[in-house]
């Protein structure tokens, strides 16, 4: 797959602040508590993958990071400027407007043809750039999604479940295509996942949400983490596999990050 | 008859609704709209009558009823206690019967129901041609400038939203949009069959377009073959006009949907 130049990332080395930082997010829909006291922050050059069981609030958290919703309670803050890359969990395929791909990704942005070209090649498709985008497959959705997502070069890239509708090799090639997008360019990335089984190896922060958050870490410790087990049953801690890293790096930091250092920060 | 003055002024009042109908009709369809098409043509019999009532113009009575209606469907929407195609059933139903209440206590005005509910485009004046292309060339104009900011919210909502583009302003703009073409269309094909006008040609077009922009364009042209087609239906076998057609753009959308596809240019390798 031909690689773009890197680009210079925004913040990741010069601004300590992280991209978002949200506290202590509640919300209520239909009289239901959706999420309760939620913090989360995500820094440049960080994959953070939010999982959780089906109406854990995922997708609630992510609308309200995304400034969709508002929350009833606690605040998010953006890094000044702050570019923000969207994929969407539910993209309905059956849609009636007929659209090229070149169209689908150039939807809020003006870019050359070459720009576009240079998206869809990161995303390993420039030959689909003319085709309709109807009758793209699960995964050649996907990549078209997220390269309408680097058009806007973003500094923090939003996936939610970007595996959906997609099959197992497809699963693990979009996820390591995640992985160099963040190498390459150094935005932060946030993963939302219900596949509890499946956490991407290159995530810097697994956060496991039911509501609130139950437990956050590393990859490889979260599964011995009491609360997972608690949360899921040991059978799914047991069954928790971690995507293998397609390349080593090192990305200059320890993993280190407890709740109070996050409070603090 | 075809040199007929009232002949040749229903020719230019539906060739100039087949115009603004078509690209309206493709947004109708991609966003799921038939039936809130039909609730605002529902209610516009409730416009004309409280504008004779109130002695306004009746045109701008239509509207106003319709841009009531669809900001009070919007207001219900967002209590969520129905579900939306509930909600719309209500609205559409009771603006019709409430229309038709109206229409039956006005007793001072001469009030030719049939005409409305079904359309007199061979009675069209000068006047309301017009409204059609004044008010038409000004509904395309506002359309144009809504075009990328309304594609990008009915392919996806939340996505454009995300990526900046407002919802509110270009939500409302499209709402007095429909508002405002069914106002012109009602004279032409009817109150019942208002949305035929939208969303039939737009339906046949699908197939043939790929892209919004030629989808919009095939759809204007297909309207404009049905208004020719009907109103040649309708002199030559002395049936009503605006059922003629209606049914003259079914037919073409019949067509359409057999004509054998293409192979689909994928552009895969």
């Amino acid at each position: 797959m031909p690689q773009a130049e890197p680009l210079p990332s925004r913040s990741a080395a010069t601004d300590p602040r992280p991209l978002v930082d949200a506290h202590g997010l509640s919300i209520a829909l239909g009289g239901r508590t959706i999420l309760d006291h939620v913090d989360m922050t995500v820094s440049g050059g960080e994959i953070v993958t939010v999982i959780g069981p089906n109406g854990a609030g995922k997708s609630t958290l992510v609308k309200i990071l995304l400034g969709l919703l508002k929350p009833d309670a606690g605040s998010v803050g953006r890094a000044p400027g702050l570019t923000v890359g969207y994929v969407p969990q539910r993209f309905p395929l059956e849609n009636l407007v007929p659209l090229t791909v070149e169209r689908l990704v150039t939807m809020t942005v003006r870019a050359s043809r070459a720009a576009v070209t240079a998206a869809l090649e990161e995303t390993g498709i420039p030959h689909l750039r003319d085709a309709d985008a109807a009758g793209l497959s699960g995964g050649e959705f996907q990549r078209a999604l997220i390269a309408r997502a680097l058009l806007r070069d973003p500094d923090l890239l939003v996936l939610d479940e970007p595996v959906q509708g997609v099959d197992f090799t497809g699963e693990t090639k979009l996820y390591r295509l995640i992985g160099e997008i963040r190498d390459r360019r150094g935005c932060g990335v946030v993963l939302i996942s219900h596949d509890l089984h499946v956490v991407m190896a290159e995530s810097d922060r697994v956060i496991c949400l039911n509501g609130h958050v139950c437990c956050e870490g590393v990859p490889e410790t979260i599964r011995t983490d009491p609360e997972f087990m608690r949360l899921f049953g040991p059978a799914a801690a047991r069954h928790l596999a971690i995507y293998p890293h397609a390349h080593d790096h090192d990305h200059g930091h320890d993993h280190e990050h407890d709740h109070g250092e996050r409070a603090a920060s | 008859m075809w040199t007929e003055p009232f002949f040749l002024r229903a020719m230019a009042a539906g060739l100039g609704l087949a115009l603004i109908a078509g690209p309206l009709g493709c947004f109708i369809v991609w966003r799921r709209m038939a039936y809130f098409g039909d609730t605002l043509a529902h209610s516009s019999l409730l416009g004309v009558a409280l504008g004779l009532l109130a002695g306004i113009d009746l045109t701008l009575g239509v509207i106003a009823c319709a841009v009531v209606l669809a900001l009070s469907l919007v207001a219900l929407q967002s209590r969520r206690m129905l579900a939306s195609d509930t909600l719309l059933g209500i609205l559409s139903h009771s603006a019709l019967a409430f229309g038709l209440i109206a229409a039956s206590l006005l007793t001072t005005v001469r009030f030719d129901l049939m005409s409305y509910l079904f359309g007199d485009i061979l009675a069209v004046t000068r006047e309301d041609i017009a409204w059609i292309y004044g008010g038409g060339a000004l509904a395309l104009a506002l359309l144009a400038a809504l075009w990328r900011p309304l594609l990008a919210l009915t392919v996806h909502d939340e996505l454009a939203r995300a990526e900046g583009v407002p919802d509110a302003p270009v939500r409302l703009g499209f709402m007095l949009l429909i508002a405002f073409v069914i106002a012109i269309a009602m004279k032409i094909v009817g109150i019942l069959l208002i949305t035929a006008m939208l969303i039939i040609p737009a339906a046949a077009a699908r197939r043939f377009a790929r892209t919004p922009e030629a989808m919009a364009a095939i759809a204007a042209v297909i309207g404009m073959i049905a208004v020719l087609g009907g109103l040649a239906m309708s002199a030559d076998l002395d049936t009503p006009s605006g059922p003629s057609i209606v049914a003259a753009a079914a037919v073409l959308c019949l067509i359409a949907l057999l004509v054998p596809k293409r192979a689909p240019r994928t552009g895969r390798l």
